[in-house]
């Protein structure tokens, strides 16, 4: 319970910031993807399960707000938590690349397959532009926001496990 | 007792791979009911319209109050320089300004010919205030501080400085999702002013980055439309109110079907500083309505 509330609020924090603070200092117009680096780094952090859940909750809050479809955000980030959950087994907190290496290429993903669905379906097929002017400067922003978001999520995550601990160990 | 000890039967816990089926299965489900009608978005709307909107609200005007001051301390030092050479600007503009006078008497006889400032003043509008922008890098939304409480509803009429900004797309009870007219997925049916020509306005992420927006399908078989024409929406549309200001041609070309014309327009209003917008709340009379 204590888990869920403390990820629901950084969620929340998160999404608020987003889509209020960072786009004030938005270079460009690009905004960095807060509720994907937060989707990821649960999923490698805590594995598969709750990759899916904290995705799905992230993307159908951008869905509530900001989609033309409820569920469409939700799917993709659901996917992009459960396929992160996966390196699981091979994380280590101690390591920093495979995080940033596993954000980066959940961003490109993303980025990719919002363009497949959303643009390249409605006959826009200059991909070289939106690469260069959309996705890749994401990508570059996203990963300097990671480097404040996911040590967050990291401390956070060894918080409540420490708390976790201490309640079972008291019970034993 | 029996000698067999009754184990706690195990906590049934469910694999990842069939969470993330029911997950996929539930998404597509609401993506189907949801992109046609707005069944479901009623209740959700609601309830973020709680938890979500006052945050907004509260951290954009933080952010807005951040920025005025950056703006403040970045100006004192401008504002030095620009006092002197505005002291030269008055004299000229003195001058300029007879000219403009005699200009200003005849604006108005066309205005009259046009009949627009009465078009535009009839329309009941409201005040709102931008709280949140678009979460994504692909569209270009915003959510703005009211919603069915304040009389706002779906396909309601946006305008900021005398211009078209969007319509609304969602509603919640105290919020608002306006699609403005630079996003990729909007398409508004348009006039030119002096011609009464119809074309489609449709946003561009391509073109976003520059301020335009293109316009296609424009029908000009008498080679009477130029760069710098007003393009107000169209009375044909069946979601915009007729006669409103989105901007003027900047540039024009042929298709390569020889029938048409596309190009690119100059929006009026400033979607890169835009914090305070206003919604006409009345609402484009349709058929179904009339029935």
């Amino acid at each position: 319970m204590l888990r869920k509330s403390i990820v629901a609020l950084y969620i929340f924090i998160c999404f608020v910031l987003q889509c209020t603070l960072f786009q004030s200092i938005s270079f460009a117009g690009i905004v960095p993807n807060l509720l994907l680096i937060l989707t990821a780094s649960f999923g490698f952090m805590r594995g598969e399960k709750e990759g899916i859940f904290i995705g799905f909750i992230c993307g159908l809050l951008s869905d509530i707000f900001f989609g033309n479809m409820i569920g469409f955000y939700a799917l993709i980030l659901t996917y992009i938590g459960f396929i992160n959950g996966k390196f699981y087994r091979i994380f280590y907190p101690e390591d920093i690349k495979l995080p940033l290496a596993l954000i980066l290429s959940s961003d490109l993903t993303y980025g990719i397959i919002c363009y497949i669905l959303t643009f390249m379906l409605r006959g826009k097929f200059q991909f070289g532009y939106y690469l260069i002017h959309i996705i890749l400067p994401e990508m570059l922003y996203t990963i300097i926001a990671s480097l404040a978001v996911y040590p967050v999520a990291l401390l956070l995550n060894r918080f409540i496990e420490r708390l976790e601990g201490k309640e079972a160990y008291k019970f034993v | 007792m029996s000698p067999i000890v009754k184990k706690k039967p195990e906590k049934y816990k469910m694999p990842a791979k069939y969470v993330l089926l029911i997950i996929t299965f539930v998404c597509s489900l609401t993506m189907l009911i949801t992109f046609g009608a707005n069944v479901i978005k009623g209740p959700i709307n609601g309830v973020v319209g709680v938890t979500i909107v006052p945050f907004q609200e509260g951290i954009s005007s933080m952010g807005r109050w951040i920025g005025k001051r950056r703006d403040e301390i970045v100006q004192i030092r401008t504002l030095l320089d620009e006092n002197a050479r505005l002291k030269d600007q008055v004299a000229l503009l003195t001058e300029e300004n007879t000219v403009l006078q005699q200009d200003k008497y005849e604006l108005h006889k066309l205005q009259a010919l046009f009949k627009l400032d009465e078009q535009y003043n009839k329309y009941e509008k409201v005040g709102a205030r931008i709280i949140a922008r678009d979460s994504g890098n692909w569209y270009a939304s915003f959510v703005i501080d009211k919603g069915t409480k304040d009389g706002l509803d779906v396909d309601m009429n946006v305008i900021a400085d005398g211009g078209l900004v969007g319509r609304i797309t969602t509603v919640g009870p105290n919020w608002a999702r306006v699609t403005s007219i630079i996003s990729d997925d909007s398409n508004v049916s348009g006039m030119t002013l002096a011609t009464e020509d119809n074309l489609i306005v449709s946003g561009d992420l391509k073109e976003m980055a520059d301020g335009c927006i293109t316009f296609t399908k424009l029908v000009d078989s008498q080679n009477k439309v130029a760069v710098g024409d007003k393009i107000v929406t169209s009375n044909i549309s069946d979601k915009f109110l007729p006669n409103i200001l989105i901007g003027y041609i900047s540039e024009i070309k042929r298709d390569s079907n020889n029938l048409t014309k596309s190009g690119l327009l100059l929006p009026v209003v400033d979607f890169e500083h835009l914090s305070e917008v206003l919604v006409i709340t009345d609402k484009k009379q349709t058929i179904e309505a009339m029935e």
